[in-house]
């Protein structure tokens, strides 16, 4: 039968050209426009989480387990930089760096700002963190740096410095002294995160553990994984090397980030509810041409089931020949989807005023919507899916047909 | 042929004809139908959401800066510091803000500044303000969840966040230790107690934000009677730029006047945003009905092909069958805007109290928005989206009324 019924929806299809075009065309425009925001979206979440990711916090932290709601100085984590040392070797991955943060009051000749001052591995923290490969004037950290700074382009020029000028701080240390001392601007960064450029800085590790008495304790290890998609099994890995010590949490970015995750989550709700409307009006433009379709035959089918053939036959030739419709729709959407999504994804997407935005979320000024797979059959894929649950309507309208009254009809 | 003339139906009868040629395939109207009204629902239903949400984010947004207009000292916004600063409003100035066509202004101390608790210490945003008049602006007053807001501008008390209060592990009648410091870069310190704790709708501002009276920090940083800024709210932030140009007249040159809209890029980019999304969206819906439409009208057309022959071969003008046709075109989007209103304003209004998204609340932090949505359903929101159908769709029309009236009489009577 396929071969015959095949070509016998294909015909019936055509009897009216225009209808089957206008309702392949909903389809058409449904189906581009789907895989043009799908993967716009795609393209930027990623960009948004690589970017919030990069720039500081890293995929993966070890903290105290307190450490995450409550960031205090004594929620911290004994012999921090043995523990980062010997999770690179045991993991095969330099991306890993220990860190401890502190609160201080940092001065100049004329301006007080507070800031948070981070106590970095210089050798590592450029595989984790994009801060030092931003800086902007001078250099990063090196790796016997010792009452070296690098700051924030905002707080240096609130605080009125620049490289080569001395930075008093004060503030308290793990047992409650007073921890201070004078250092010297080496560097500037610009992360474009205005948080982070107007209140961070980084010194190395050994200078933080000397100025604010940690005797070799920190808040943090920062990982960064070799690719989002690899981050979860890592987690595990490390869970698994770490699991005798006492009171450590390993956190996932979306631990970390929860605002980032949620962001997109937002985004996607909001998102889809646009995508199933449009689903649903190329349903019902699926409805109508077939319903009508089969109410215009009802002559030729009483008469096909008056030479035998069954009301199953006759409805799976209308699920055929929507099928044979939704496959067009499904073929011409993507390929016209594709051409104009790949066309931007090249020249980049932008639209007026969109820097605000950007800036907001860590995303370049222009959108490069991602092409994949995924994004080029979700939409259309979904699309055909209610095309054939429209026809169901249709096709059991079949099964009441009587032979008799179906061929005096009208 | 003189005799029988040519046929001008009044427009009753037009209606009336239109009304039953809708309905003689009565399933293939209701379809329609419902897919006019699931697109006018989805249309205004997903506007009034976003638009109650982006409503959300200015506000939000404005009272944090906060008030509609802000004057500064011309290098206050770039270096935020206690140099910076400004003399109180006289003159001129003081006449125009004192004018009734301002909602309420005030002035106010904003400097950077050190909290320390007896375990914790902080790097906090510390405002100066009138407490009466800051109510009215930033809402402030009313988030009070524990003890009280400040009195009057020479409270001796401090009110801090329900956040900064955890970070430092203290509580109300706590004393805090604020430290800044004075024009002449001399550190100013000062013991507070803290009188009230508030919470603020967006979480990071409750960490950074710590409010004093003016006149205690006036003594404190030892700038005699002056201020930081001076801020002023209009009735409706949409609609500020009488007031925005009658105080700029009265602005003494030497200092900086800006609209809220000037003063945060991100906010007037949202407004922008939202008015643009509205018209895309509208017309995307419509573009996917329009094949639907189309579709309905040609089969309505072609299957009265030969009664269309005969009604023109009895002398009815072409021009009266395009009107036929699109006077059941526009019966359809009517009944279909209708019903998708209705179902808009029913779904929206009981959502008008909030909507809890709570579960996305740092996300929408990150934005600007707080966890409650208020779909907000405008009137010419709803303009737009129901002219914009009825246009577009009149237009879309067109085409397959004017191939009916150009049917050759003597062919549509002998077609099939």
């Amino acid at each position: 039968m396929s071969n015959v019924s095949l070509r016998l929806a294909w015909r019936n299809l055509w009897r009216h050209k225009r209808r089957t075009w206008l309702t392949v065309g909903a389809m058409i425009f449904s189906n581009s426009l789907l895989v043009f925001s799908i993967s716009l979206q795609f393209g930027s979440y990623e960009m948004m989480i690589d970017n919030t990711l990069q720039a500081f916090s890293g995929h993966i932290q070890l903290q105290h387990e307190q450490y995450l709601d409550d960031p205090k100085m004594r929620h911290n984590l004994p012999n921090i930089v043995t523990t980062a040392k010997r999770l690179r070797n045991e993991l095969k991955l330099e991306n890993i760096g220990a860190r401890a943060a502190g609160f201080a009051l940092a001065s100049s000749r004329d301006r007080s700002y507070g800031i948070q001052i981070l106590g970095v591995e210089p050798l590592y923290e450029s595989r984790i963190s994009s801060i030092p490969g931003l800086i902007k004037e001078g250099q990063f950290l090196q790796q016997d740096s010792y009452d070296e700074i690098v700051i924030g382009s905002i707080l240096a020029r609130n605080l009125k410095i620049t490289i080569g000028d001395e930075l008093t701080f004060i503030g308290s240390g793990l047992d409650n002294s007073f921890a201070a001392g004078v250092v010297r601007v080496v560097g500037i960064f610009e992360s474009g995160i205005a948080d982070l450029d107007r209140s961070m800085a980084e010194v190395s590790l050994a200078y933080f553990d000397d100025s604010f008495a940690m005797r070799g304790k920190g808040h943090s290890i920062a990982i960064r994984a070799n690719n989002i998609e690899a981050v979860t099994n890592l987690q595990i890995r490390i869970e698994a090397l770490v699991d005798n010590q006492n009171h450590l949490a390993v956190r996932h970015w979306e631990e970390l980030q929860p605002g980032l995750k949620q962001a997109i989550q937002a985004d996607m709700t909001s998102a889809w509810f646009m995508y199933i409307v449009l689903i649903i009006l190329v349903a019902f433009s699926v409805l109508n041409t077939q319903l009508m379709s089969v109410l215009e035959r009802t002559r030729e089918f009483g008469t096909m089931m008056a030479l035998g053939l069954k009301p199953s036959n006759l409805s799976r030739l209308v699920v055929v020949e929507t099928s044979l419709m939704a496959g067009l729709g499904l073929l011409l959407g993507i390929a016209v989807g594709f051409v104009i999504t790949w066309y931007l994804s090249i020249v980049g997407f932008y639209y007026p005023g969109m820097e605000e935005m950007a800036v907001k979320f860590n995303l370049p000024d222009r959108m490069y919507p991602e092409v994949s797979l995924i994004s080029l059959t979700l939409g259309p894929g979904i699309v055909a899916f209610g095309s054939l649950v429209a026809s169901i309507y249709p096709a059991t309208r079949l099964y009441r047909l009587l032979p008799i009254e179906a061929m005096r009809a009208v | 042929m003189k005799g029988i003339g040519t046929i001008n139906l009044p427009f009753r009868a037009m209606l009336v004809l239109s009304w039953r040629n809708l309905w003689r395939n009565h399933r293939r109207t209701m379809i329609m139908l419902a897919a006019i009204s699931v697109g006018v629902w989805a249309m205004i239903f997903m506007t009034a959401l976003m638009r109650g949400m982006v409503d959300d984010m200015l506000r939000q947004g404005i009272q944090n800066l906060p008030g509609h207009i802000q004057i500064h000292h011309p290098d206050f916004r770039n270096d935020p510091s206690i140099v910076n600063s400004i003399d109180a409003p006289s003159g001129d100035l003081l006449n125009a803000l004192n004018d009734p066509s301002t909602k309420a202004w005030s002035t106010r101390i904003k400097v950077p500044a050190i909290i320390a608790s007896e375990r914790e210490t902080r790097g906090i945003n510390l405002l100066g303000i009138e407490p009466e008049a800051e109510t009215i602006i930033s809402g402030i007053g009313g988030q009070i969840i524990e003890g009280r807001f400040l009195l009057d501008r020479h409270d001796k008390g401090l009110v801090i966040g329900a956040k900064l209060a955890e970070r430092l592990e203290t509580r109300l009648g706590k004393r805090v230790v604020v430290i800044s410091q004075d024009p002449e870069n001399n550190i100013a310190e000062r013991g507070f107690k803290v009188v009230g704790i508030y919470k603020a709708k967006m979480p990071g501002l409750e960490e950074f934000n710590v409010y004093a009276a003016l006149g205690t920090l006036q003594t404190l940083l030892k700038i005699g009677n002056q201020i930081s800024e001076i801020t002023i709210v209009d009735d409706d932030f949409r609609d500020i730029e009488v007031l925005y140009q009658n105080i700029k007249q009265a602005t003494p040159e030497n200092l900086e006047i800006k609209a809220w809209y000037e003063l945060d890029a991100y906010l007037k980019y949202m407004l922008n945003m939202m008015d643009g999304f509205v018209l895309v969206w509208v017309i995307i819906i419509f573009l996917a009905l329009s094949f639907g439409l189309v579709n309905t009208l040609v089969m309505a057309v072609f299957e009265r092909v030969r009664e269309i022959g005969l009604i023109q071969a009895l002398g009815m003008r072409p021009g009266m069958i395009v009107y036929q046709i699109l006077l059941e075109s526009l019966l359809l989007l009517l009944i279909g805007l209708g019903i998708g209103n209705l179902l808009a304003i029913i779904t929206v209004k009981p959502l008008e109290s909030g909507l809890d998204i709570s579960i996305v609340a740092e996300g929408l932090a990150m934005m600007g928005a707080s966890s409650m949505l208020y779909p907000s359903l405008t009137a010419s929101d709803m303009i737009l989206a129901n002219t914009v159908v009825i246009i577009l769709g009149i237009l879309t029309s067109i085409l397959p009324a004017w191939r009916a009236a150009k049917l050759d009489p003597v062919q549509a009577i002998n077609s099939t």
